[in-house]
């Protein structure tokens, strides 16, 4: 079996290769359920429903899209330039620490600074903390070869053990009663609910305007075309003057930042503290949706939604009929695999001789 | 911190044969799981789909037993599953040429994922996870530390030499090191580098699934949510350590797993007082230091993770 | 005669839209030297890989030996005592030279190697056809002339009758290829049948008994070696009458733009060592030498992607800038020797990769944000004035064929974004300009060259090809091992001395 490159894209097979790559999905989601022994439509129903269905469910979804939209992005840029992220989840985590420690009522007030410039500070603070914690694993690569996939991996298990640590001494509440949660952010530090009566909060707004500036930034600037360059062929971006080192810094700090925000904003918007099952593995459906984006920004956008969708109904449809949450996972690393495979199926046919 | 009370429970530790049945039993699990990792990396293919395939591994061979089948019958499952799961790798990066990172993840969520929802599917209302009766030590073996094991370490510490013998001394392995090196070499010696290169990482991710399921079937005796709490992803560090060979792929394993007891028993005598957290930590760092260490030396198969499009010059 | 040994019939090969082999039918007589000529995507390196197995034919049938060959299995051309030495090396480096050998040899079901019996009679098939090696080196650590050896000795040692030889001297000093043609004679004498593959005219019709010419898919002529030209074989491979490439002395040498002195690099696969060379105004400087002698750590340098370790190198009389970026800007054209990988970048649009050198520069960038327009403008220029044919500024640069993709790289070198259409560059650094171009795009490489040192550029060329140095340099120097000699006028050199100094056997001095 070999793989022979099509002569011609046809606008057709483009079109119809997510389709495809949904229906796959569908169809190894559908025995799936059968086999929870629940009813295939209804369940698919309830999905919808739960996801997409209710203005409260859209609510849900878009509060949930807000950290996927922030790790997907920080994935998007840096497997752009071929650095592979994988640490987005331990980034998320550090991020959100830095963000209660600038922000949190320690010894019940917290810092005396006005709160526009605590917040600007805060906010700064997870960005750097992400941003450092990626540096590590890029410059390693840069310098030393060592595979960056490894090292942000088993980074995402040191940073969690870290902010258990946190939790256990300097960051500890103490009033939530033994609960391991961090001290609460100062109230004027919160961010606003957009819609009333929801868990939608402006970081929606924070999350959309980044994925505007990051597809700017690619496409419009300097530093761009740089880090797609690097990402495309370094031998021959460095030949066209690429400075390679500095743009795989600045990827690194850019990616790890995006990441470091998801965590800080789902603290200040969603939660008010941190605590370790803060996220639910975002760090890593980050990188489902930078990849089911093709790595565009703005599409980023749109992934982050339909993933949060499925995860939001599946929570919604596993509670009224029985089937486990997991199969949200399922889904999201399905549709992965067969959109990767529609996609390549449209650019080579397979030839069997 | 006191130096004089350290070294004691230091040597104390060391000297306690318990210590180092322990280290075994650690260890088997990585040993498996980086020979697993070898041969596909000697092959040319980076395999990230390991935790979830361990994941599967410890499920599926757990589940089998549950339902009534022999250990070893378990076994066979969990490697079979490995197996599948190493051909759905296979066919994604061998013959649509993906990106090999991608797919290792991607199965390594599906598989996961799958794996996860059959439990509860299976096992919808339970508060503490059903046991199974594990594979019983080695008594009949008269060697010390070896006796308190189980058959599965055993299997391990055999198919370390063994798979030695096959990559340096037979032809198959031969042909193995070389799709690894350079696939077009190969083809031009008329082995098909897909079909080896589709075989390499079955049996790689078999091993992986054989490795999962000694978690559920001999160290502990039941299927816990995120019980391989990424052995996975050590073992991939492992093998670049353990620069492609199986010797010192044990060696790494071994040093791992001796830091690794080492440090829950350092708590438990209570000579050091740090969070445990930092006790936890100390394998993930032990394997970023390793890497950092061999980095500029490791001697890579050099045809690792280019995709070879047969025809495509 | 006695019957051929290997029957081609009706061999077509389609890619897509592209025919790379059109009904060719051919045949090999045993214990003939047949040489395959032909021009880059004539279709040659299909031919033999269709008969050795790594394609197969869309229609056709070969018989080896009078047996019917089964398609697209190199085992089975193997067995059918088929082998190739390919022309990029197919060795494992990490590997020894035994490794790499008998690989594939044994039956992959054999639970055991029988490395000594492997070893003695790999040092008997080496003995027979007077290759030497040494059987344990690790082939990473080994010369060329030496890895080529190995890849012969694959071949010869699965029992080959029919070698395949795909651009063998490519690689090798002219002493090396006398070598290599012992060998061949040597093979031919122990009963093998050649197919030799080449482009270097001359060679073919020493070497070999008979000549098949390929042009674009279709086999246009077969003639007996005797009984032919160098220039009627050009015609052929060429369809219309060729002349070679005329010399065009310098009429206006002014000062020196670049000097090297003493200049070495860090040690590497390839590097310098002591390294002097005046670049002159209205001059061509070309270096001829065996590639993988430091030609690519001298280009590399001159291009800004290597660091000199000692010794100094001045530009009109400033110290050499390090960034890519400021030897644009002062003026330094580059063309690199690998279009693909380091000339453009395939996966970005035509208009970047045309202001790619530029881009961190005012003149398309202003804080940091791309002046698009401009770019594209710049790019649009460039494919008008170089005739690059594409599917438009926007296609990927990967899309470009060789020749095209050459000629943006040349443009984007030449054509100055801001200054009008005669502005010249100071020093030009072309590393393998015209190599895997057909001959009309090499005519066109050559004369844009001329036209730049006429108007007053220093031009640096890099080449294999001996006979592109000897007629485009107006002084020569040779390149071995990291060192250079001193340059001396084209006409100075004999092709004996320059072939010596090639192997790194040092002729009478004369003035650089």
């Amino acid at each position: 079996m070999r793989l022979e490159k099509r002569a011609q894209q046809s606008a057709i097979a483009l079109a119809l290769a997510p389709v495809g790559a949904l229906a796959f999905t569908l169809l190894i989601s559908a025995l799936l359920v059968r086999w929870a022994g629940a009813p295939v439509g209804q369940a698919y129903g309830l999905l919808l429903k739960g996801g997409f269905g209710s203005v409260f469910a859209l609510s849900e979804t878009l509060t949930r899209a807000i950290p996927l939209t922030l790790t997907g992005l920080a994935a998007t840029v840096a497997f752009k330039a071929r650095l592979f992220n994988i640490g987005a989840e331990g980034q998320l985590y550090v991020g959100a620490l830095a963000a209660v420690a600038v922000g949190g009522l320690h010894g019940g007030t917290g810092f005396a600074l006005p709160a526009p410039l605590l917040f600007v500070l805060m906010m700064a603070a997870a960005a750097l903390a992400g941003a450092f914690l990626l540096l590590g694993p890029a410059l390693m690569k840069a310098r030393l070869g060592v595979d960056e996939v490894v090292t942000t991996l088993l980074l995402n298990f040191i940073v969690l053990l870290f902010v258990s640590l946190m939790l256990d001494g300097p960051m500890k509440d103490p009033s939530a009663m033994g609960w391991p949660q961090s001290v609460a952010l100062q109230d004027e530090l919160t961010l606003a609910k957009l819609i009333a009566q929801t868990r939608v909060h402006t970081g929606l707004l924070w999350a959309w305007t980044l994925a505007v500036i990051v597809w700017a930034l690619m496409k419009f600037t300097v530093q761009g075309f740089n880090i797609r360059a690097v990402g495309a062929n370094t031998r021959a971006a460095m030949f066209a003057g690429v400075p390679v080192t500095r743009t795989v810094v600045l990827v690194a700090m850019l990616s790890g930042a995006l990441a470091g925000l998801a965590g800080a904003i789902e603290v200040a918007g969603r939660t008010g503290y941190l605590t370790l099952d803060m996220s639910p593995g975002y760090g890593y459906t980050g990188i489902v949706i930078a990849m089911l984006a093709a790595l565009h920004p703005l599409g980023v956008v749109f992934a982050s939604v339909f993933v949060a969708g499925v995860l939001v109904g599946a929570d919604s449809m596993s509670r009224a009929v029985g089937v486990p949450t997991y199969i949200a996972d399922v889904i999201v690393a399905a549709s992965l695999i067969s959109v990767l495979v529609a996609t390549s199926l449209t650019q080579y046919r397979i030839r069997w001789k | 911190m006191n130096a004089d009370l350290f070294a004691n429970a230091f040597f104390e530790i060391l000297a306690n044969p318990e210590f180092w049945v322990a280290v075994l039993r650690i260890a088997t699990p990585l040993i498996l799981g980086t020979l697993g990792v070898l041969l596909c990396e000697r092959a040319g293919v980076l395999n990230l789909g390991i935790e979830g395939i361990m994941v599967a591994g410890a499920f599926t061979g757990w589940l089998a037993v549950h339902g009534g089948a022999p250990l070893w019958a378990g076994v066979l499952v969990a490697a079979l599953t490995g197996g599948v799961l190493g051909l759905l790798h296979a066919l994604l990066t061998v013959g649509l040429a993906l990106s090999q990172h991608v797919s290792g993840l991607g199965i390594t969520m599906l598989a996961s994922a799958l794996s996860y929802y059959g439990y509860r599917v299976s096992f919808p209302k339970v508060s503490t996870p059903p046991t199974i009766t594990p594979f019983a030590e080695m008594d009949w073996l008269n060697v010390p530390i070896l006796a308190q094991q189980t058959p599965l370490t055993l299997l391990a510490l055999l198919l370390v030499p063994l798979i030695a013998y096959v990559l340096y001394r037979t032809p198959v392995g031969l042909a193995l090191r070389l799709v690894g090196e350079n696939p077009q070499a190969a083809e031009g010696q008329g082995v098909s580098v897909a079909a080896l290169r589709s075989g390499a990482i079955v049996a790689g991710s078999a091993l992986m699934g054989v490795a999962g399921s000694f978690l559920t079937l001999s160290a502990f005796n039941a299927f816990f949510f995120n019980m391989v709490n990424g052995r996975g992803w050590i073992c991939i560090a492992l093998v670049v350590f353990a620069s492609w060979r199986p010797g010192k792929a044990l060696a790494g394993a071994l040093l791992f797993a001796f830091f690794d007891a080492l440090q829950l028993r350092l708590q438990q005598s209570g000579a050091v007082l740090l969070p445990y957290q930092l006790y936890l930590m100390l394998p993930y760092l032990l394997s970023i230091v390793a890497l950092i260490l061999v980095a500029r030396q490791a001697s890579y198969p050099q045809a690792l993770m280019k995709p070879y499009r047969k025809g495509e010059r | 005669m006695s019957a051929p040994v290997l029957k081609l019939a009706h061999i077509t090969k389609r890619f897509g839209s592209l025919t790379a082999n059109d009904d060719i039918s051919l045949e090999l007589g045993a214990g003939e030297v047949l040489a395959l000529l032909g021009e880059n995507g004539a279709g040659k390196s299909t031919l033999v890989s269709i008969l050795f197995g790594h394609y197969t034919a869309d229609a056709g049938q070969i018989e080896a030996f009078g047996q019917p060959l089964p398609p697209g299995d190199p085992k089975a051309a193997l067995a059918a005592g088929i082998g190739m030495v390919h022309q990029h090396f197919t060795l494992a480096d990490n590997l020894s030279v035994l490794d790499n050998v008998m690989m594939g040899s044994e039956s992959l079901w054999q639970p055991f190697t029988r490395r000594r019996a492997a070893r003695a009679r790999l040092l008997a098939v080496a003995q027979r056809f007077g290759l030497d090696v040494d059987a344990n080196a690790r082939v990473g650590g080994l010369s060329v002339g030496q890895r080529q050896r190995v890849e012969i000795l694959k071949a010869l040692y699965r029992g080959t009758r029919i070698l395949i030889l795909d651009e063998p001297t490519a690689v090798l000093t002219p002493q090396e290829s006398e070598a290599l043609f012992a060998v061949l004679a040597q093979m031919v004498a122990q009963g093998l049948s050649i197919i030799f593959i080449s482009h270097k005219l001359g060679e073919v019709l020493r070497v070999s008994q008979r000549v098949a010419v390929l042009r674009a898919g279709k086999l246009v002529a077969q003639a007996k070696a005797s009984e032919t030209t160098q220039s009627q074989l050009a015609q052929w491979m060429v369809g219309h009458a060729v002349s070679a490439a005329q010399r065009q002395p310098a009429n206006n040498v002014g000062e020196a733009v670049c000097v090297l002195d003493k200049v070495s690099t860090a040690p590497a696969r390839e590097r310098l060592r002591d390294a002097s060379l005046t670049l002159n105004r209205g001059e061509i400087v070309a270096i001829a030498g065996v590639s993988g002698n430091g030609q690519s750590a001298l280009a590399q340098l001159l291009c800004g992607t290597r660091a000199a370790t000692a010794g100094t190198v001045v530009l009109m009389g400033r110290p050499w800038p390090q960034k890519p970026a400021q030897l644009v800007a002062l003026g330094v054209a580059r063309i690199p020797e690998d279009r693909h990988e380091v000339g453009v970048i395939g996966d970005l649009p035509l208009w970047e990769n045309a202001a790619s050198e530029r881009l961190q520069s005012r003149t398309f960038s202003r804080f940091g944000w791309v002046r698009r327009r401009a770019a594209y403008a710049y790019a649009q220029r460039v494919i008008a004035a170089f005739d690059v044919r594409g599917a438009g500024a926007d296609a990927p640069a990967r899309s470009l064929s060789g020749g095209n993709m050459q000629k943006l790289i040349l443009g984007r070198a030449l054509v100055h974004p801001q200054r009008d259409a005669t502005a010249t560059p100071k020093l030009i650094v072309a590393h393998q300009p015209t190599w895997g171009l057909d001959i009309g795009a090499v005519d066109y490489v050559q004369q844009q060259l001329f036209a730049a040192r006429n108007a007053g550029a220093a031009v640096l060329l890099i080449s294999d090809d001996l006979d592109e140095v000897l007629a485009l340099g107006d002084r020569v120097a040779v390149i071995h091992d990291g060192q250079l000699t001193p340059a001396r006028p084209a006409l100075a050199w004999s092709r004996e001395a320059i072939g010596l100094a090639m192997a790194g056997i040092s002729s009478p001095q004369a003035t650089p």
